[in-house]
């Protein structure tokens, strides 16, 4: 299982990859959509951790427009339904990410994600 | 009984047999909640507070299920692709990744409101991975550097894990605070030669509170 929320905090640690190494770009994405407990508190408390702009253009690349480009002044329940969606209820089942700078694949199979690197790539 | 950690990788240990077989354990099940809900005590987060929390070396998701209970959303990492199997059977609600820990996270700074480990740093100690890689000190150092940055600030990380000696306990003390760690290590029960368990409780900046554990 892997969602927005934790592909938002997800940057490429290989070796020396420092610069340019987030977000990971999504790859082939198979999705499924499960159900998950709406906390309008833990939404509020979690979006200064947030880059917006790489959820916004990680949304887009599995087909949902719903995200506004900028976080609204106002956040309303309607925003926090929506963000809830984007970052909990959306599930990568199949697929990759790749570092955008050194162009390391994390393979996900079964919802997981592979982040072992190989042995030059160690840090 | 050998220690499974002197006997082989974790990945290679927690093959699909002795992976259910841990988890379908009620012994293991019992003290894995344990040390959970204890670990979760020595996390001291502010109370009624909704946070996002680090599970290292989640396994097939037995402290897993109680930080869902607990209401705590989570994300897990383990090097045993047998044990998150069974935890994606078990349905459990964190994001799971396949990962050695050795290697160092890649999460952005201030990801997290906390982290939990149970029963997990002696690995990184003991036994090499089945993947080459280099010393345990070398492995630790980039854990503990990146596990710290990972963290936000306040925060705690509440590891348990089983040392062979006071040697292993201060090496593992000596790395956490060069990667910028505060806190100690807190023995619960620690005349008991059974009951005995071990956390490390690392501090980033004040850890949240200025109470000690008790
Ligand atoms: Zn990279």
């Amino acid at each position: 299982m892997v969602r927005l929320i934790t592909h938002n905090l997800l940057a490429c640690h290989a070796k020396g990859c420092t610069t340019n190494n987030f977000p990971l770009q999504i790859k082939d994405a198979q999705l499924a959509l499960r159900e998950a407990e709406f906390n309008p508190d833990f939404l509020r408390g979690f979006i200064p951790r947030i880059e917006w702009a790489a959820l916004v253009s990680a949304a887009r690349q599995l087909g949902d427009e719903s995200l506004p480009n900028e976080v609204p002044e106002m956040i309303d329940d309607d925003f926090l339904r929506g963000l809830h969606h984007v970052l909990l209820e959306i599930h990568i089942d199949e697929g990759a990410m790749v570092c955008p700078n050194c162009g390391h694949v994390y393979p996900i199979s079964s919802g997981i994600p592979n982040m072992l690197l190989a042995e030059h790539e160690i840090g | 009984m050998s220690r499974p950690e002197l006997i082989a990788p974790p990945e290679i240990y927690y093959g699909d047999t002795e992976a259910k077989k841990y988890t379908n354990n009620t012994r293991i099940q019992q003290i894995q909640a344990e040390m959970t809900y204890r670990a979760l005590e020595l996390l001291n987060l502010p109370p009624d507070e909704p946070a996002f929390l680090l599970d290292i070396g989640c396994g097939s998701g037995l402290s897993g299920e109680i930080l869902d209970e607990e209401g705590y959303l989570w994300a897990g990492v383990d090097i045993a692709p047998s044990m998150l199997e069974v935890a994606l059977e078990r349905e459990v609600e964190g994001d799971l990744f396949l990962h050695d820990i050795g290697q160092g996270f890649g999460f952005r700074p201030g990801s997290f409101d906390g982290a939990i480990s149970i029963s997990v740093l002696q690995w990184l100690l003991n036994a090499e991975t089945s993947h080459p890689t280099s010393s345990p000190p070398h492995r630790l150092n980039r854990f503990f550097t990146t596990l710290h940055a990972a963290l936000r600030n306040p925060a705690r990380a509440v590891l348990q894990f089983y040392p062979t000696s006071d040697d292993q306990v201060q090496l593992i003390t000596q790395i956490a605070q060069r990667a910028g760690f505060g806190g100690g290590v807190v023995v619960d029960y620690p005349n008991s030669k059974k009951a005995r368990k071990v956390f490390l409780v690392l501090y980033v900046g004040d850890g949240g509170a200025a109470q000690v554990p008790r």
